[in-house]
């Protein structure tokens, strides 16, 4: 008797897990389109507001994973995503020109920004970008207590970009993570390995100076005592493009789908959300929309 | 502090009021790993008894390897099982990844271990003289297994309790195996990360009271059953 009413119990157990995989909603979803996506977008905001009405209007589901562009790029390598969607030029043309990617469709951009303490104890405000992380490399040396950098350090795009600026200022990148300033007892410049909202967050409790882009910053300014200091130059410039996954070297990604939402977000009418997204919290819109062109440099 | 307060008047605000997307998460996690550790359970008690009851050459150094792998960081699991599951994997055809499934079964792995250690243990806590007895009585093999699981079902349900506790609270694989997509893969661990990147403090600790407010009425119920 014992016998059986184990092996009932057994049974009735393995029918309650089963019955809790279906109500996970595995099979019976709409298609889904798996679209990585870089922190700093996601951190906006901007993707919860549009991802309802691309799910209405097409008639699948949007998944949106929120990570860095390093990994965002290595999904669409191995496939696992449909689209990327990020902001570091030459990677994604690298990307483009491996086979990975379809093309690239730049839909909107916005600058990067120097941000820091408001007091800018390095006194960076209103130099050019270039100038300005010169100064805080000959400052953070000589004072790594007061002159703080938190580095996204995480391979995204604005870690791309932060180390462009150090090349242009002329330092390679290992000489910065090398020099004494990120040497020194008392870290100056320190590598947070996080996304965007953390590493600011990071650096208001710190503070310290941080690259990071407008959308962000606006977005978390509440939550932040810190301020921009340097908002001009050219390398400041911040492209978001949509990059479809070739299906030749994955055939299972949707190719159809991701096309949709590259039309979807070229679409005038989007594009001109995208527009106005953020005034009203923000009082200034946090991204230009630049529908398939590269905007003017 | 005062974020340690606002966060328990959160949590208290949005369990009265229902929140339907925390209630969603909630439920969520309850059912990933619930049914991880139910499958887990189904596999471990009885494979934990067998090792228990059969003596073969080597199983003291099995037994210390399984105890190893209590230390298993949930991460390492969610790199292994993503490796497995991405679509340039070895079974990256059956498009798993970024699915519950694909949390069950790291959730899964990760607490094996500790399923399948603590059923030994269990199994070994029970006194000699109980086996000796019911031998002597003429008992056949399988009634003594059957005696000796009675006798140390405390101890089994603690183990499946300690399983469910390290499921439900792990982070790592979750993240990265499921991607904490909204509404699909997104359970209370990952959506305090992503609240806490947000810079959204008293939400995340609400979140975090709930979490274990979940893991209490899991532990009662789990309790209950074993008193009758």
């Amino acid at each position: 008797m014992k016998k059986t009413s184990m092996k009932m119990g057994v049974v009735a157990l393995a029918v309650v897990a089963v019955a809790a995989i279906v109500s996970l909603n595995v099979t019976a979803r709409a298609p889904s389109l798996k679209v990585a996506t870089t922190s700093s977008l996601y951190d906006t905001g901007l993707w919860e507001y549009l991802e309802l009405m691309f799910e209405e209007k097409y008639g699948v589901e949007l998944d949106i994973l929120c990570v860095g562009t390093g990994i965002a790029l290595e999904y669409g390598k191995r496939g696992d995503v449909d689209a990327v969607v990020i902001h570091d030029k030459a990677r994604e043309e690298q990307f483009v020109a491996e086979g990975y990617g379809v093309g690239r469709v730049p839909f909107a951009y916005n600058y990067f920004l120097i941000v820091g303490p408001p007091d800018d104890p390095a006194g960076i405000k209103g130099l050019g970008p270039e100038e300005a992380f010169k100064k805080l490399m000959e400052e953070g040396a000589e004072n790594p207590q007061q002159i703080k950098f938190v580095s996204r350090g995480d391979e995204s795009g604005t870690h791309a970009r932060e180390k462009a600026i150090w090349k242009a200022a002329g330092f390679n990148y290992t000489a910065v993570q090398e020099s004494s300033w990120a040497k020194a007892e008392e870290m100056g410049y320190i590598e947070a390995g996080r996304g965007m909202g953390p590493t600011l967050l990071m650096a208001s409790e710190m503070n310290a100076y941080t690259l990071t882009d407008i959308g962000t910053f606006l977005a978390y300014k509440g939550k932040l005592d810190l301020v921009p200091l340097v908002e001009e130059g050219q390398i400041l410039l911040n492209v978001y493009s949509v990059i479809a996954v070739s299906p030749e070297k994955h055939p299972d990604t949707k190719i159809e789908m991701a096309s949709s939402l590259i039309d979807f977000l070229t679409s005038s009418e989007i594009q001109e959300l995208i527009r106005e997204y953020g005034v009203k919290d923000y009082g200034m819109p946090l991204f230009t929309p630049c529908a398939g062109a590269e905007p003017e440099q | 502090m005062t974020e340690i307060w606002d966060g328990l008047i959160k949590a208290i605000e949005l369990i009265i009021s229902l929140d339907p997307e925390v209630m969603e998460i909630a439920g969520r996690s309850l059912r990933i790993s619930g049914t991880a550790c139910l499958l887990a359970s189904l596999i471990c008690l009885p494979l934990g008894s067998l090792i228990h009851f059969h003596q073969f050459r080597g199983k003291r150094v099995l037994i210390n390897i399984i105890q190893a792998l209590f230390s298993l960081p949930s991460v390492i699991i969610g790199l292994f099982v993503f490796v497995l599951f991405s679509r340039a994997g070895p079974l990256g055809e059956l498009g798993i990844l970024f699915t519950p499934i694909a949390m069950i079964i790291g959730q899964m792995i990760l607490i094996t271990p500790i399923l399948l250690g603590l059923t030994i243990s269990a199994l070994s806590g029970v006194a000699k003289e109980i086996v000796d007895t019911a031998t002597s009585l003429g008992a056949s093999d399988f009634q003594i297994t059957l005696l000796v699981l009675r006798e140390a079902r405390y101890a089994v349900v603690a183990a499946v309790i300690l399983g469910f506790g390290r499921a439900i609270s792990e982070v790592g694989c979750a993240l990265m195996v499921g991607g904490n997509l909204k509404g699909f893969t997104r359970v209370m661990t990952t959506a305090i990360s992503l609240e806490t990147s947000k810079g959204e403090l008293e939400l995340s600790l609400a979140l975090g009271i709930i979490l274990l407010l979940l893991a209490l009425i899991v532990n009662i119920a789990l309790y209950r059953l074993q008193q009758r």
